[in-house]
This record gives C-alpha cells, structure tokens and sequence, in this order.
C-alpha cells in the first residue's frame, strides 16, 4: 500500500463533530472519479464505519492499517 | 511604519476579531501606528442562528439584523465593497470597485454559503432554513401544513452541526402546539451511520426520538430531488417519499477562495493550532472557511478569533506570540420549545452533553440578544 500515489488527504485526527465520517462523506463528494483518498482517524469506530460506507456507495475500499495511535484508511472514488 | 491590518468579511469572526484588536491596540490606532481596514460585502450584519426560530415564528426577521458599521469601533475603517482577488505574494486585496488594499496582516473571515444548487432538484422540491428568504419561505410553508410527512435531510459539509436535530425537537414542538401532531410523520434522516456527528448527542437523541415519535434512517446522503413526484433519492441507492422536505444544502466557502487560488471549495488551508494559512506567516484564517475537521458554528469563529487577535496584538507589540487554538467548540442545543442541552469540546475533549433543563433553554434564548455584545468583543 505504500507505494499506491495518494491524491488526497484527509487529516480527521482530533475532529469530534463533524467527525471522520462526515469528513470522508465531503472529501468523497467534492473529489473527482479516480481520485485515492486517504483518510486518517483516532476513533476506532472508523475502522468499521468507513469501510462499511465506501461499500455501500459502491466506492473502493483499497486497505487500512494502524499507526501509531491512529488509523489509516485509504479508498479510491471510482464513479 | 504603519502596520496595516485587513480583515475580509465582516461575519462573527471577522467583526470579534476587528473589534478585539482595536481594543487591544487602542493606543496604536489613535497614534496612526496601526490601522484596521474590513472589507465585507453588504452593509448588515445578520444573526444567523435566528433562522430556526424565524421558521417558526418566534423570532421576527427584522430582529436579527443591525448594520455592520454600528457593530464596529469606530476606529475601524469599513469598506463595503467585496473581495475579488486575495493575491498572498503581493501582500494585497483587491475589491470589486477596484481598489487596492495593502495588508501587513491578514485576516480571511469570508464565512461559508449555502450550495443548493449542488443537488439536483432542490430549488423546486426543498425548504431550508439557512438564509433569510428560505427561513421566511418554511415558516410560511408551516403555517398552510395541515398534515402528512415531512422529511428533515441534511447535507455535506455544512455549518452548525446541530441544527438539523434542533429543528427536528422544535418541530415536534410547534405541530404539538398547532393540534397536527397526530396528522404528521416526522422522518430524520442523517449523512453518518447514527443521529448526529457526536456519539454522545447520537446516543442521547435515540430514546427521545422514540419516545416523541420520530422516525429516523442513517448513512442517508441526498443526491437528488424529484420535486414532481416528491421523491428524494440517495448516494446510497435508496428514495423516500415526502409531503414537505426541509433539507439542510451542502455548503462552499467562499468563491473569491477558489477563484484566488486559496484552498479547493472555497476551504483555506489552515494550521489547527496557530490558524495561520499553509505557507504564509502574515496571513491568518477564523471561522467557517478554515479547512479544520471541526464544527463551523459561531462558537468556533469566536474562540478563533480571541487567538488569532492575540496573535496578532502581541505579534505587533512583542514580535512574537505564544496563543494557540485547543479546538474549542461550544453548542446550545434545542430540544423543544422550552428545553435544551450544551455541550463543549475540543481536540483533546470528548463531548458530554448535560441533561436538557429549561434553563439552559432560556440561556439559549438570552444568547440570541445577547450576541451582538459578542460580536462587539464585550462578551
Ligand atoms: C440556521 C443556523 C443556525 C445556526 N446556529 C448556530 C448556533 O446555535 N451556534 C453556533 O455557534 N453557530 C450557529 N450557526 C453557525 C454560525 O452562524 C456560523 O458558523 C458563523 O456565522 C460563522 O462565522 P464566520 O465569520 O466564519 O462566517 P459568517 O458569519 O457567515 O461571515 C462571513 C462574512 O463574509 C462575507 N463575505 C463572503 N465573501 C466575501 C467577499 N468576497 N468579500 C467580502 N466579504 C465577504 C459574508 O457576507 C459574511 O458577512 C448557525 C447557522 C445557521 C445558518
């Protein structure tokens, strides 16, 4: 996953309200098709909540991983 | 030399901020060794969290408006002529009539906008609540609702997260108050997988939702509006049925934003403690069009501004300042017509929400008259 190029991140550590979620729902919809998102959280619901969101839309979920005291999520918009 | 401050956008952030400094460099400006120039784009200032209650009738719209100028210490020069250009490598601002403002210091407070435009269908098939002809419009459109659904959606990104849920409580409210009650289905529907971007507000709105009636559908993003067949439909791939939709638009920051190279969507990219704008030490950012994951409500404009004047008042008087923002976020939330709930948070904080009480309700209330001493930089 390191070598995949990154278009864009999005730095969600620290953001109660409007929260991780919310901000990939912006990034994603602002974001043209073929763009690779990385979003970064501390909230471990995250882990569960984007990747379950990403697939619902039918977006791709490329992979996630834990950093040190974070999460890294990363999707591509593919429509 | 002179050191020239500018501010652009004279909302909640910019006029705290404004005001603030003359306060704190009151001597400077009566010397000439400072001057603070604001540039905004109409000459009133408006109350914004006012609308929800104009959608109901409690609150006349000529109360939430006074002119900008009165609003400013009058050592603060106010030009009424907006923005075109932000050029950041040549230190100046250029407005609409043309004019050249020349800037030691910057200040971008230029606020977000509603984006209806965005979403298919919405001007045909949605009311909302978020400027002053839409609030009027919905209020109208309640007083003739006999009945039926009405479909409370919210759009991404947009200001005050709390909103959405307050218009919800208080219109249980105000159809409880007018006998329709029982004639109506009230159905929220919200972006994230739970009633509101805050856990414990999610958790705490649950029983009271069931309790009063409402139903509700999560991860609901709306895409577009059948205005004829009153239909909305989602990213998700559902559709919903309504008889009044009151749909909260996605929101932008300002164009002269984008258009001036500045950050995409109108968003300035800004540094989460010290709000400077990436890359330019001179200039800082408040408010709505910061591009920090936090809440864009008055609260976060204010607590933004209190840093950004300290900054700038010791960074002219000492060289150097050591303020910076902790991501403070303070919310009063409605949840009827005579109660309400708080809550307060930052980067590190968790939010806890108090129990709702009738005296936070008329806090609230006392707030809404009380803001334009906020705005002057008493409060
Ligand atoms: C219905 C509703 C309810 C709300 N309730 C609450 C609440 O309960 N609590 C809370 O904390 N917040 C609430 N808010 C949010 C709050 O009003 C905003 O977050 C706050 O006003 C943001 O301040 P700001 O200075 O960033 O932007 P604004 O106050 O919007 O000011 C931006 C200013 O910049 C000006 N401007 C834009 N472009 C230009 C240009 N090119 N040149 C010059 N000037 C320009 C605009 O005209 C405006 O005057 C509510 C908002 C709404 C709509």
């Amino acid at each position: 996953m390191s070598e995949l190029k990154i278009d864009r991140t999005i730095d969600a550590r620290g953001s109660a309200c409007p929260g991780p979620l919310m901000e990939l729902i912006k990034g994603v919809k602002s974001a043209g098709v073929g763009t690779v998102i990385e979003l970064l959280s501390c909230e471990k619901g995250t882990t569960v909540d984007a990747p379950a969101w990403i697939k619902k839309v039918g977006q791709e979920f490329i992979d996630m991983e834990e950093k040190e005291g974070y999460w890294r999520i990363v999707m591509k918009k593919i429509k | 030399m002179t050191k020239r401050i500018v501010i652009v956008g004279g909302g909640t952030g910019g006029t705290v901020t404004a005001n603030l400094l003359a306060r704190n460099l009151y001597r400077q400006l009566i010397d000439g060794k400072v001057v603070i120039n604001m540039i905004t784009d109409k000459p009133d200032h408006v109350y914004q969290p006012g609308f929800l209650y104009i959608a109901f009738d409690k609150i006349r719209p000529d109360e939430i408006v006074r002119k900008q100028r009165e609003l400013l210490d009058p050592h603060i020069n106010l030009f009424v002529d907006p923005a075109v250009r932000i050029d950041r490598d040549n230190n100046v601002v250029i407005t609409k009539s043309g004019k050249e403002h020349h800037y030691d210091y910057l200040v971008i407070a230029t606020g977000s906008k509603v984006v209806p435009e965005e979403i298919p269908g919405f001007r045909e098939g949605a009311h909302h609540f978020y400027e002053m002809e839409a609030a009027k419009k919905l209020r109208d459109a309640l007083r003739k609702f006999e009945g039926g659904r009405i479909v409370v959606t919210v759009g991404v990104p947009h200001k005050c997260p709390v909103a959405p849920l307050e218009f919800t409580f208080m219109l249980h409210d105000y159809l409880k108050e007018r006998d329709i009650l029982d004639k109506t289905e009230i159905y929220y529907t919200y972006p994230i997988n739970r009633l509101h971007a805050l856990e414990p507000v999610a958790n705490w709105a649950v029983p009271r939702f069931e309790q009063k009636g409402i139903k509700y559908e999560t991860l609901f993003n709306m895409e577009e509006i059948d205005a004829r067949n009153k239909v909305v439909r989602t990213m998700e791939g559902t559709e919903l049925s309504y008889d009044l939709l009151v749909a909260i638009p996605p929101h932008k920051g300002a164009p002269v934003i984008q258009e001036s190279g500045m950050g995409s969507d109108g968003w300035v990219t800004t540094d989460r403690k010290l709000l400077r704008n990436a890359g330019y030490d001179n200039v800082y950012v408040v408010g709505d069009t910061t591009d920090l994951p936090i809440s864009k409500a008055g609260s976060t404009a204010h607590f933004q501004s209190d840093v950004v004047a300290e900054r700038l008042t010791s960074e002219i008087l000492e060289g150097e300042s050591s303020s910076e923002y902790d991501g403070k976020v303070v919310c009063f939330v409605e949840t009827g017509f005579d109660e309400a709930t708080y809550v307060w948070f930052n980067y590190k904080t968790p939010p806890k929400p108090t129990p709702p009480s009738r005296m936070l309700h008329w806090m609230k209330l006392g707030y809404n008259r009380l803001y334009w001493l906020s705005a002057k930089g008493v409060l």
